[in-house]
């Protein structure tokens, strides 16, 4: 292979520079222009059936499709002179020949194509005097997905999203000329592990998502950098969040979760695990601290964390660290891992830790996204040493030290262990002098536990998780706290705190 | 361009420091317009005139004459078929700018129709009757023209109109 060569073209009047073999459109768009476009994606390819990308080029006979021809040195290409821009407005007329123009009532309304590029290109007087024609309206295309025939406008993103990308082949279009249709292949339903990304593709909006059905105005939706912690790939989200009118969307915070485009991890997609697994960020939290046995009793944060920290101080000066158990997982961002071993290894000296993803935190995998381990951040446990140095020890041989009554406390954190044990659980801890629970969601486990602390979800805190790979990624804050929750390192740092303000006033007296 | 204008503060003279020249003016100017209404009363009587003169409305005891284009209190309409014409396209509530309009949306029964409004709730306690809901609408849902300007009520709460309410199916009722 040679080295890639650069040309020099014209765009637009400016002097562009690109790599031999870009397409324009690609090529257009490094050099911030936007050329309009629906069938074109990058990741999809460019079948040139919308005619909507079209630009002048000097010397070619007629408008040419901006994402099917390569630049040339020398170029002269115009996407805003009149004669390009009236066939652009001409494509967009057509698309809307028999697009119902139910904006209103459409859920696409606000980041849709057509009326972005209407407002943009278009802003035209239409032509048509045509009735409209009707189609399939509320399609249940599978379990997440709803089909609109008559908005669609052919641009097949989603028939070859589910050919090339899925390789299930659920979509096809049916009928001939302007009777054409999008529609399921007979006997199928979107039903893959991946369906929610047609949605994001459709450019109108015949493809919708079933879970944010009139949920909300899309133009009342605040976005926010996130990364999916659905499993150890950790894709780049978006997490659009509505808490300016909290009558919308059954009074949940979060709305919707979207791909973010990240060639590095995700690329352009995620899986509908983690797309719609967004439930247990508003549903059944933890918002308060609480004392749970031997009288309960709502605690402060210095109360809950000054009788801990006496508790576990106490036990483990006259029973030894090694009776304390910690029960952790990937859940942990790089910085609550970091907090986590100055409070357990390097304050209290614990010696035996469980946080492998081993039983309860495994599911199915497979060669696009999803991998097996659903939590989104062993690697930056390994970065502390945990998985290295320190291993994880088995549940059998935990659950047989409880019973031997070798173990006096427990700390868990976001693990519930009744997916472990069943029902052995209750059992179990009944046997220990002291059990606290840290986490986001209320858990058979935390309702077991002698202290219940609330940590944050991850949308409601700042950190980064390392995926499977080492790829290291921020994750923003979207949301305040509910109730008097803590970031988990900031609960480990509280301790920690506590710990040592002890251990300083035992050195006094 | 700008042009600026100074305009120069009355002087203060005597007259207008002793205030009683003042308070004779202001007397003259309610004087004359007695006459002048009760002149137009007496034209009008005498049948010289087609205009009567201006009349104290007796409010509440008399009801209040409100104009044509007054906006009053929201009223939802209906389809030929009695059913809302409102189809919870969420324009008015984006429009609003006292943020006094709540409306959940629902599928509609009928398929070509698509949305409806589950609940619509308008909070009057909040509205500022700008008209601009009724503006916003694309499916002429909403109107200002009930006539009903009388919406105090005993709290809050009760300031808040649901759908029925509004669509004219349920009376408006006070929890005391």
């Amino acid at each position: 292979m040679s080295e890639s060569k650069t040309v020099k073209f014209k765009l637009n009047g400016r002097e562009v520079e690109a790599p031999e073999g870009r397409l324009l459109i690609d090529a257009a768009k490094d050099a911030g222009v936007e050329i309009p476009h629906y069938c074109y994606h990058p990741a999809l390819g460019n079948p040139g059936n919308c005619r909507l990308c079209v630009v002048e080029v000097q010397g070619a006979p007629k408008p040419l499709v901006s994402c099917r021809t390569f630049v040339k040195e020398g170029m002269v290409v115009a996407s805003d002179s009149p004669a390009a821009m009236r066939a652009q407005q001409s494509s967009l007329e057509l698309h809307l020949v028999n697009h119902p123009l139910d904006c209103p009532v459409c859920d696409q309304s606000g980041e849709c194509g057509l009326q972005d590029y209407y407002m943009e290109i278009g802003r035209y007087e239409s032509q048509v005097r045509e009735d409209k024609l009707h189609k399939g309206k509320r399609i249940e295309a599978g379990p997440h997905v709803m089909l609109d025939q008559e908005r669609c406008i052919l641009c097949t993103r989603c028939t070859r999203f589910v050919d090339e990308v899925t390789k299930t082949h659920e979509l096809g279009i049916f009928g001939r000329g302007h009777g054409q249709y999008i529609d399921l292949v007979p006997g199928k339903t979107l039903d893959n592990p991946y369906s929610g990304n047609v949605v994001d593709i459709c450019p109108v909006g015949a493809l919708t998502e079933k879970d944010f059905r009139y949920k909300v105005r899309v133009w009342y939706l605040d976005e926010t950098d996130s990364v999916c912690p659905g499993c150890s790939r950790g894709c780049s989200t978006s997490v659009h969040t509505n808490t300016e009118r909290p009558w919308h969307n059954d009074g949940r915070r979060v709305a919707r979760i979207k791909p973010r485009h990240n060639p590095e991890v995700n690329g352009w997609w995620i899986c509908d695990d983690g797309r719609f697994g967004y439930d247990s960020l508003d549903h059944d939290r933890l918002g308060r601290v609480m004392r749970l046995k031997d009288q309960r009793r709502e605690l402060s944060w210095t109360e809950a964390f000054e009788e801990i920290a006496s508790a576990l101080a106490s036990r483990s000066a006259g029973k030894g660290a090694g009776g304390l158990v910690v029960i952790a997982s990937g859940m942990l961002s790089n910085e609550d891992w970091a907090a986590f071993k100055v409070l357990f290894v390097d304050t209290l000296g614990v010696k035996h830790f469980v946080f492998g993803p081993e039983p309860d935190q495994l599911g199915e995998e497979d060669e696009l996204l999803r991998k097996r381990e659903k939590v989104p951040n062993l690697k930056g446990g390994q970065a502390q040493g945990f998985g290295t140095e320190i291993p994880s020890a088995s549940w059998d041989s935990l659950a047989k030290d409880i019973e031997a009554g070798k173990v006096w406390g427990l700390y868990v954190v976001e693990r519930d262990l009744t997916k472990v044990w069943g029902q052995r659980t209750a059992d179990l801890l009944s046997k220990l002098g002291l059990v606290i629970f840290q986490g986001p969601n209320k858990t058979a486990t935390g309702d077991l536990a002698h202290y219940r602390l609330p940590a944050t979800a991850y949308v409601e805190e700042e950190g980064h998780f390392t995926n499977f790979g080492g790829t290291v990624q921020a994750y923003k804050k979207a949301l305040e706290p509910l109730g008097s929750a803590k970031p988990d390192w900031a609960i480990f740092h509280g301790l920690a705190e506590h710990l040592a303000g002890d251990r300083r006033e035992e050195a006094v007296a | 361009m700008i042009s600026v204008t100074t305009v120069r503060r009355p002087a203060r003279t005597m007259a207008t420091q002793i205030y009683f020249l003042e308070i004779l003016k202001g007397l003259l100017i309610t004087l004359r317009h007695f006459f002048v209404n009760m002149s137009r009363h007496v034209l009008f009587e005498l049948g010289l005139s087609k205009e009567p003169g201006a009349v104290t409305i007796q409010f509440p005891d008399v009801p209040a004459m409100l104009g044509n284009r007054a906006r009053t209190r929201h009223r939802l309409l209906k389809r030929d078929d009695g059913t809302p014409r409102c189809t919870a396209c969420m324009c008015c509530e984006t429009i609003c700018p006292a943020k006094c309009i709540h409306i959940v949306a629902e599928d509609s029964p009928d398929v070509q129709i698509e949305k409806r409004a589950k609940s619509f709730d308008i909070d009057l306690g909040l509205c500022v009757f700008c008209g601009y809901c009724v503006e916003a609408c694309p499916v002429d849902a909403i109107h200002m023209d009930a006539n009903d300007v009388e919406l105090s009520a005993y709290s809050r709460k009760d300031m808040i109109w649901s759908m029925p309410e509004l669509l004219g199916d349920k009376k408006k009722e006070a929890h005391r």
